[in-house]
C-alpha cells in the first residue's frame, strides 16, 4: 500500500434545517505513504474539518475516505475508534491532562493500546521520546509548570510515543519557536522515511512548506492547486 | 498507588490522580463520604441494640409456646390473662406442662441514686423447666416470700456487688417502699423502657407489684411432649383457645414478632430506619456533587481520551476508580468515628452498642454502591463530549 490516505467526491455540512451549510465541496486528495504533506488556506476554508474526517472524529457523510486501507464512509463507532488507535493526532491546543505529569501524559498516548505491555518498558519509550524533544530535565512537571511550547512538545510526544502509521497536526509549530519547529518538523520527516509515517499537517509556516514532499490548498472548501 | 494502578488496573491511576490534583474537594469528598457513613452506622447500631435488648428481655425464661393476650405487642405491654387458660392448655393432648408467667414494673429506690425501674419477672417456683439456666439455680430459693434474683446488669448497679447475692451472703433492698432480699444474680441489662430487672416466685409478685394477682397472668408458658411438633400443637392450641382472647405463638415467633414491631411501629424504630435511609442519600449526593463537579471540570480531558482511540468504558473505569476511591477512604474513618461513638454510647446508656463485622461489611458493601451509583449518574454527562471540538 503506497496510499496512506485517499479523499474521494468529499462534500460536508453543518447544522441542520435553514441553518446547514456546505463547508467541504467535492475535495479529492492523495497522501502517499511516508510522505510529510502540509494542508493549507486561509481561515475557515476547511482544513480542521478535513483533518477531522480523516481521524475518525466526524462521520463520513457523503464521498469515500479511505485510511491506511480502511473505508471510512459508513464506518461504525467501533470501527471509527479502532481506527483512531492508529493514528497520532495534534491538536492545536495542547490538550495536556493537568493532573498528569509530563510523562504520564506520554504514557496516556502510549496505554491506549490496552492493558498488558511491560510499565517501565512502557516509561523508558515514553522518556526516550521526551529527552529527544528537549524535555528531560520536565518530565515529572505537571503541565501548569511548562510553557506553552513545552507543553505543546509533549503534546507531539503524547502522539507519537505509540508508532502511529499517520500522524494529524493541526498547526502543531504555532506556539513553538523556529528551532524546536525546525526540530519536530524533521523528526516527523525522519519517521516517514525511516518508518514509513505519514504526517497530514495543517501549517501556516512556509519554511515547513518548503520541507514539504506535498502541499495542498484549499479555499472556501474546495482543493485549489496541489505542488509536489 | 503504583503497583496497585499497574496490577489492578493495567494502566495509569488517571481517577486517583484526577482526585488527588484537588486536594481540597478530594478531602471534602472524604469526610462528607465519611459522614454518612458514621450516620447509617449509628442508626444501625441503634437499631440492633434495640433489637439486641428485646431478645435479651426474653433471655430469663424458654418454653415451647408462649400464650399471650390477643393485644399484646411485647413483655411487658398487653392486658392480662385469665389463669384457667393454664389449665385448658395442660389438658390438651401433646402439651407436657404450662405455668403462668407474671410481668409488672416497680421502681427501686435507693439513697443518692436517680429511682431504678425494674421489670419484675414471676414464675410459680415449681415451674423450673420454664426458666432459663441463669435462674433455674435459683427459683427454688425464690420460693421464700419477698426474696429474689437480680439483674446484676441493671442501671447504676455495681456487677461485682450484684454478683455476690446468695443465700449466704443475701443483699437486702427496697422497691416500692418494701424489702426485698436477693439471694442469686443473672445478667440481663437494661433497655429502652426500664433499667434493669428482677426473678420473684409468683406470691412475692402479687405483694409487689400493686392491683395484681395470681388470677391473672401476663402470660402462659407451654412446653410440649418429647416428639410432639410445633405446628400441629400451635394449631389445636388455638382451637381450643378460640373462646379466649389470646394469640398463640412459638417462643421464637413471639420474641421475632416483638423485634419487628419495635422497629416498624414504636416511633423510635422508624426514627431510626428514616435515618439510615437519610445517610444513604446524603452519602449518594455528596459523591455524586464531586463527582459530577470532576466530570464537569474534565470534559475536555475526556474528550482528549476518545480522540486518541480510548473507548467510553475507559472513560467510565476513571469514574469507577474515583468512585471506589472516595468508597473506600470515606469507610474507613467513618468506621473509626461510629466505632468510638458506639463506645461513648454503651458507656453512657448501658445499652449494648457494639460493631460487628457482619455489619461493617453490610456498610462498606452499601457504600460502594452508592458510591457507583453516585458515579453512573455523574457519568451522564459524558454524553456530551464531542473530541472533534478539540481542533
Ligand atoms: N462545529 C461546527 N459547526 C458549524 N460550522 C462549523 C463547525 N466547524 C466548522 N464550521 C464551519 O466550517 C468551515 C470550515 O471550518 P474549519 O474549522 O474547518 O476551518 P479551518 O480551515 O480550520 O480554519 P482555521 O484556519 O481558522 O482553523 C467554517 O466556515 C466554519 O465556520
Ligand atoms: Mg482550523
Amino acid at each position: 500500500m503506497t496510499t496512506s490516505i485517499v479523499m474521494q467526491g468529499v462534500n460536508h455540512w453543518f447544522g441542520d434545517g435553514e441553518a446547514r451549510r456546505q463547508a467541504i465541496f467535492d475535495v479529492s486528495l492523495e497522501v502517499t505513504r511516508g510522505s510529510l504533506t502540509v494542508l493549507a488556506g486561509p481561515s475557515g476554508c476547511g482544513k480542521t474539518t478535513l483533518l477531522t474526517l480523516v481521524g475518525c472524529l466526524r462521520s463520513v457523510q457523503d464521498g469515500s475516505v479511505r485510511l491506511l486501507g480502511t473505508e471510512l464512509h459508513g464506518a461504525s463507532a467501533m470501527k471509527q475508534q479502532a481506527m483512531r488507535r492508529r493514528l497520532g493526532v495534534i491538536f492545536q491546543a495542547h490538550n495536556l491532562h493537568e493532573s498528569l505529569t509530563a510523562l504520564q501524559n506520554v504514557l496516556v498516548g502510549l496505554q491506549v493500546h490496552g492493558r498488558g505491555g511491560d510499565a517501565d518498558v512502557q516509561e523508558a519509550a515514553a522518556t526516550h521520546l521526551l529527552n529527544i524533544l528537549g524535555l528531560g530535565e520536565r518530565i515529572t512537571y505537571l503541565p501548569a509548570r511548562l510553557s506553552g511550547g513545552e507543553k505543546q512538545r509533549v503534546a507531539i510526544a503524547r502522539a507519537l510515543v505509540s508508532n502511529p502509521a499517520v500522524v494529524l497536526a493541526d498547526e502543531p509549530t504555532a506556539a513553538l519557536d523556529r528551532h524546536s519547529s525546525l526540530l519536530v518538523v524533521r523528526m516527523l520527516k525522519a519517521l516517514g522515511r525511516d518508518r514509513g509515517v505519514t504526517t497530514l499537517m495543517v501549517t501556516h509556516d512556509d519554511r515547513i512548506h518548503q520541507l514539504a514532499d506535498q502541499v495542498l490548498f484549499l479555499r472556501d472548501g474546495r482543493m485549489t492547486a496541489g505542488a509536489n | 498507588m503504583n503497583w496497585i494502578s499497574r496490577g489492578l488496573l493495567g494502566r495509569l491511576p488517571v481517577g486517583w490522580l484526577q482526585l488527588r490534583h484537588h486536594r481540597m474537594r478530594l478531602a471534602a469528598a472524604v469526610a462528607g463520604v465519611a459522614f454518612a457513613n458514621m450516620l447509617v452506622f449509628v442508626q444501625l447500631g441503634i437499631l440492633s441494640a434495640m433489637n439486641d435488648v428485646v431478645r435479651t428481655s426474653y433471655s430469663p425464661f424458654r418454653a415451647d409456646i408462649v400464650i399471650s393476650p390477643y393485644n399484646t405487642n411485647t413483655l411487658t405491654d398487653g392486658a392480662t390473662l385469665a389463669r384457667r387458660v393454664v389449665y385448658q392448655s395442660v389438658a390438651q393432648p401433646g402439651v407436657a406442662a404450662a405455668a403462668p408467667l407474671y410481668v409488672g414494673q416497680v421502681a427501686w429506690e435507693r439513697p443518692n441514686v436517680p429511682a431504678t425501674s425494674l421489670i419484675v419477672y414471676a414464675l410459680p417456683p415449681e415451674s423450673r423447666r420454664f426458666a432459663g439456666p441463669a435462674i433455674a439455680e435459683h427459683l427454688d430459693a425464690v420460693s421464700v416470700p419477698m426474696r429474689a434474683i437480680l439483674d446484676g446488669l441493671s442501671r447504676d448497679v455495681d456487677p461485682a456487688w450484684a454478683a455476690r447475692a446468695s443465700p449466704d451472703t443475701p443483699l437486702e433492698f427496697e422497691v416500692d417502699g418494701k424489702a426485698i432480699t436477693a439471694i442469686g444474680s443473672y445478667s440481663m441489662g437494661a433497655g429502652f423502657g426500664w433499667d434493669g430487672s428482677l426473678v420473684v416466685s409468683d406470691l412475692t409478685f402479687i405483694r409487689l407489684v400493686r392491683q395484681r394477682s395470681m388470677g391473672t397472668p401476663s402470660h402462659v408458658l407451654v412446653d410440649l411432649e418429647p416428639g410432639m411438633a410445633l405446628a400441629p400443637a400451635l394449631a389445636q392450641l388455638r382451637g381450643a383457645l378460640s373462646m379466649e382472647p389470646v394469640k398463640v405463638r412459638s417462643f421464637a415467633q413471639a420474641v421475632e414478632d416483638n423485634v419487628s414491631f419495635q422497629a416498624t411501629e414504636v416511633p423510635m424504630g422508624s426514627i431510626v430506619g428514616a435515618g439510615v435511609l437519610l445517610g444513604l442519600l446524603v452519602g449518594v449526593v455528596i459523591v455524586y456533587q464531586v463527582l459530577a463537579t470532576d466530570v464537569a471540570a474534565h470534559l475536555r480531558d475526556y474528550a482528549t481520551f476518545k480522540a486518541i482511540g480510548y473507548s467510553h468504558p475507559y472513560i467510565l473505569g476513571v469514574i469507577f476508580e474515583q468512585a471506589l476511591i472516595l468508597a473506600v477512604l470515606g469507610f474507613l474513618p467513618g468506621l473509626a468515628s461510629a466505632s468510638a461513638i458506639y463506645a461513648l454510647l454503651a458507656h453512657a446508656t448501658d445499652l449494648p452498642f457494639g460493631m460487628d463485622v457482619g455489619r461493617s461489611l453490610t456498610v462498606f458493601v452499601g457504600t460502594l454502591l452508592a458510591c457507583m451509583l453516585s458515579g453512573a449518574l455523574a457519568a451522564r454527562r459524558l454524553r456530551t463530549i464531542d473530541p472533534a471540538e478539540l481542533f
